[in-house]
């Protein structure tokens, strides 16, 4: 205001006008201010600490875009991605909220998700569309840091995740991983956290997590086996493929369970160690106590008989077939099989304790099998090889008491103990149908081929389709039925032309080539379900998922 | 020789109906439509320096804090107006990013500058240009409504684009300092008295 204004203006307007002009337009600047100050104050309190991550590469980080995450909520910024001095490493940068101070414990981790597909299945999907981002878990220390080293890769288990590790010993790692799924009931649970080679070198501890509250079913009858690979059996329900999920086909896994009316399970503590079985079957197995090698020397061919086959005594499966080798008795010149078998008395159950009972209590252990061993042969106990599956072809060993067998001679202090055979009953059978095959020259059976020719067509057919559209495991194992069923046509339809239709052997045909009928639709029923549901190959059938299987 | 003021002829002239009266003291209201008479605009300057000032503050949180928020297929933005700049014309965009670089930065500075130059000139009576002055202050008064289209085009995208499934966009604090922005310098421009500019001279004769 220049002091000619001052001079034309009566002094009262200027009174006016400064009280209003001080009093009401200068409060719209004021109240900007209070508002920015405000604003200011707000950021700088909500504004948390900054830190630094080293990462060995940078992906796709971007400064300002890619965010800090713990469970999925964003707790902080990238503010900078840089080079390190060095040129060897990236520095991250990265602006946490007020709230995420926990997060500058000396052992918080950080590391960068990305699309990754790896031992513990595809992750990070996500990222493809929004970018990288640093995930990041807070420590328990009670030091604070601002430098940090980022994990390449995500961690097994973050800290605070509920939950128990234990020790497993495994023969071998096999397909296993850090990271690698562990499964209840194909449910995942868990996952492999570390492995090292034990100190002794013989066996490797692999440490596994399992996350509560499903870490309450690891009790002290839980045995875990590992759960890679697919399992295709054939029994007589049919062919049964059994099969954890693609990841652990793929990367390996693991499995556990209780056996079948194992004890009251009480619960285990953390750390505990359990073994690692290679299969289920043999987890699951009852505990088998101490093996006994036994030996049998049979004289007749054993085609069919691999090592690993089962040994019966009276039914129950209490051991298996180690070695399958032949001899020469010069004296005779003939080619004996001898068969070693390791046998697990205490599978026999209840038996065996009161077998024990009953056996000289001085003798030493180890010599008290071998004595019950020696008295059931002199019983007439026999070992014979007998056919498991008709299909397949497959021996497995019995031993069984013939009281009408003649007298064996013991070797009480031979090791391995020698259990004396009988020729096989498959052997028998020859036998009979070569003389049946002399007996009778000609029969007519064209109705039973033509209905037979029908459904292996029809089971040609399906084996076509299984072949062209389904996984060559699976097509080496029906493959393999196909082949017998062929050779089963082949001999059953030499057998039709021999045999009489009023004859009991041409009734046992009759039921064999049913018996070949069942088979042929339940392979049909296979290869329509596995076409209608082709997962079942990868998740294992539901039915298998459903029971303790 | 130049044509008389209204005030050498004793007149004021009503802000209203534009009715010459009679400048003294028993006049204070318009006798025509009742409007209270002033000489020029009461307290320009003041008012033009409060407004322009709080339109400066709120001009910094207009331009750091995000004016919207788009969520698009699992891709969370949150763009500052500088940062869509930059965005489209790293994409290509150029003539947009110009056009709205204009309308949200050089409008606004343009008008703090000439605002800010008009009143100091006029409170340090400058003879100086005045032609120019009064074309300057014009041409403020035309620009002022081409710096809401920031505004517009953030509430357009707000109320068209919703993509539902695939994204959304949501307007943030920022947007509501830049109205207030533009409608603080529409303010102070209106509350300056250009005549101010013109009013020097004759007690400089
Ligand atoms: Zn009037």
């Amino acid at each position: 205001m220049s002091d000619d204004q001052m001079y034309r203006e009566p002094g009262e307007a200027e009174v006016k006008s400064r009280r209003w002009g001080l009093s009401l337009v200068w409060l719209v600047p004021l109240v900007a201010v209070l508002v920015g100050l405000s604003m200011l104050i707000q950021a700088w309190h909500d504004a948390g600490p900054t830190v630094r991550i080293t990462f060995e590469t940078a992906g796709s980080l971007a400064a300002e875009k890619s965010p800090v995450k713990y469970r999925n909520v964003v707790i902080g910024e990238v503010t900078s991605v840089q080079l390190s001095e060095d040129h060897e490493k990236v520095i991250v940068t990265a602006q946490l909220n007020r709230e995420a101070s926990s997060f500058t414990r000396e052992d918080s981790r950080y590391w960068v998700v990305r699309p990754r597909v790896g031992t513990e299945g595809i992750s990070g999907l996500d990222t493809l569309l929004s970018g990288d981002f640093i995930a990041a878990d807070p420590g328990t220390s009670e030091q604070r840091s601002e430098t940090f080293k980022g994990l390449e890769s995500p961690p097994p288990v973050t800290y605070g995740e509920p939950g128990k590790r234990f020790q497993l010993k495994a023969q071998n790692l096999g397909s296993l991983d850090i990271g690698s799924p562990i499964y209840y009931r194909k449910v995942r649970v868990g996952q492999v956290v570390s492995y090292n080679l034990d100190d002794s070198g013989d066996g490797v501890n692999v440490a596994i997590f399992v996350t509560a509250p499903n870490d309450r079913f690891v009790t002290s009858g839980t045995r875990f086996w590992n759960a890679s690979g697919i399992d295709v059996g054939v029994s007589a329900n049919g062919v049964d493929i059994d099969a954890q999920s693609l990841i652990s086909v793929v990367a390996g896994g693991i499995a556990f369970g209780s056996p079948p009316g194992a004890d009251p399970p009480t619960p285990v503590k953390a750390g505990a160690e359990f073994q690692l079985f290679d299969e289920r079957e043999t987890a699951l197995a009852p505990s088998k106590g101490p093996a006994q090698r036994i030996r049998m020397r049979f004289t007749q061919s054993l085609r069919g008989l691999s090592e690993g086959a089962a040994v019966d005594f009276m039914g129950k499966r209490i051991g298996e077939v180690t070695s399958v080798s032949l001899d020469y008795d010069a004296q005779n010149k003939t080619f004996p099989v001898i068969v070693d078998a390791r046998v697990y008395p205490q599978l026999m159950g209840r038996a065996y304790d009161k077998l024990l009972a009953t056996v000289d209590a001085g003798s030493r252990e180890q010599e008290v099998i071998p004595k019950l061993f020696n008295r059931f042969v002199a019983q007439g106990l026999r070992a014979e090889a007998r056919t498991g599956n008709l299909l397949t072809g497959q021996l497995y060993l019995a031993l069984e008491f013939y009281p009408d067998a003649g007298p064996a001679t013991v070797d009480a202090n031979r090791r391995p103990i020698l259990i004396p055979t009988r020729p096989t009953s498959l052997d028998q059978l020859q036998d009979q149908l070569m003389a049946l095959v002399n007996k009778f020259s000609e029969i007519p059976l064209e109705s039973i081929a033509g209905n037979m020719d029908g459904s292996l067509a029809e089971l040609r057919q399906t084996m076509e389709q299984i072949n062209d559209d389904l996984l060559p495991a699976t097509d080496g194992a029906l493959q393999g039925i196909n082949d017998t069923m062929k050779n089963m046509q082949q001999t059953l339809a030499s057998a039709a032309e021999t045999l009489d239709p009023s004859s009991p052997e041409r009734q046992r045909l009759g039921l064999a080539l049913d018996e070949v009928e069942r088979m042929s639709r339940s392979v049909r029923e296979l290869a329509d379900y596995l076409r209608r549901h082709p997962e079942a190959l990868i998740q294992g059938r539901p039915e298998a998922a459903r029971g303790n299987r | 020789m130049t044509p008389p003021f209204a005030e050498q002829l004793n007149l004021r002239l009503c802000h209203c109906c534009r009715l010459a009266c009679p400048a003294d003291e028993s006049a204070a209201n318009c006798p025509r439509c009742g409007s209270p008479l002033h000489m020029r605009k009461p307290n320009a300057i003041a008012r033009t320096w409060a407004l322009m000032l709080a339109a400066l503050v709120f001009y910094i949180p207009a331009n750091v804090l995000p004016i919207m928020h788009t969520d698009a297929l699992y891709r969370e933005s949150s763009t500052t107006i500088l940062g869509s700049v930059v965005t489209l014309w790293q994409g290509g965009a150029w003539d947009i990013a110009a056009i709205i670089f204009i309308a949200s930065v050089g409008v606004p500075v343009t008008k703090f500058l000439v605002l800010g130059l008009l009143l100091i000139t006029v409170q340090r009576g400058s003879l100086r240009s005045r032609r120019e002055r009064t074309v300057l202050y014009r041409a403020l008064e035309l620009i002022g409504y081409w710096s809401m289209l920031d505004v517009f085009v953030a509430a357009l995208l707000v109320s068209l684009v919703q993509f539902g499934v695939f994204g959304t966009i949501e307007p943030r604090l920022g947007i509501l300092f830049f109205g207030l922005v533009v409608v603080l310098t529409m303010l102070a421009a209106q509350s300056f008295d250009p005549r101010l500019i013109w009013d020097t001279e004759p007690r400089n004769e």
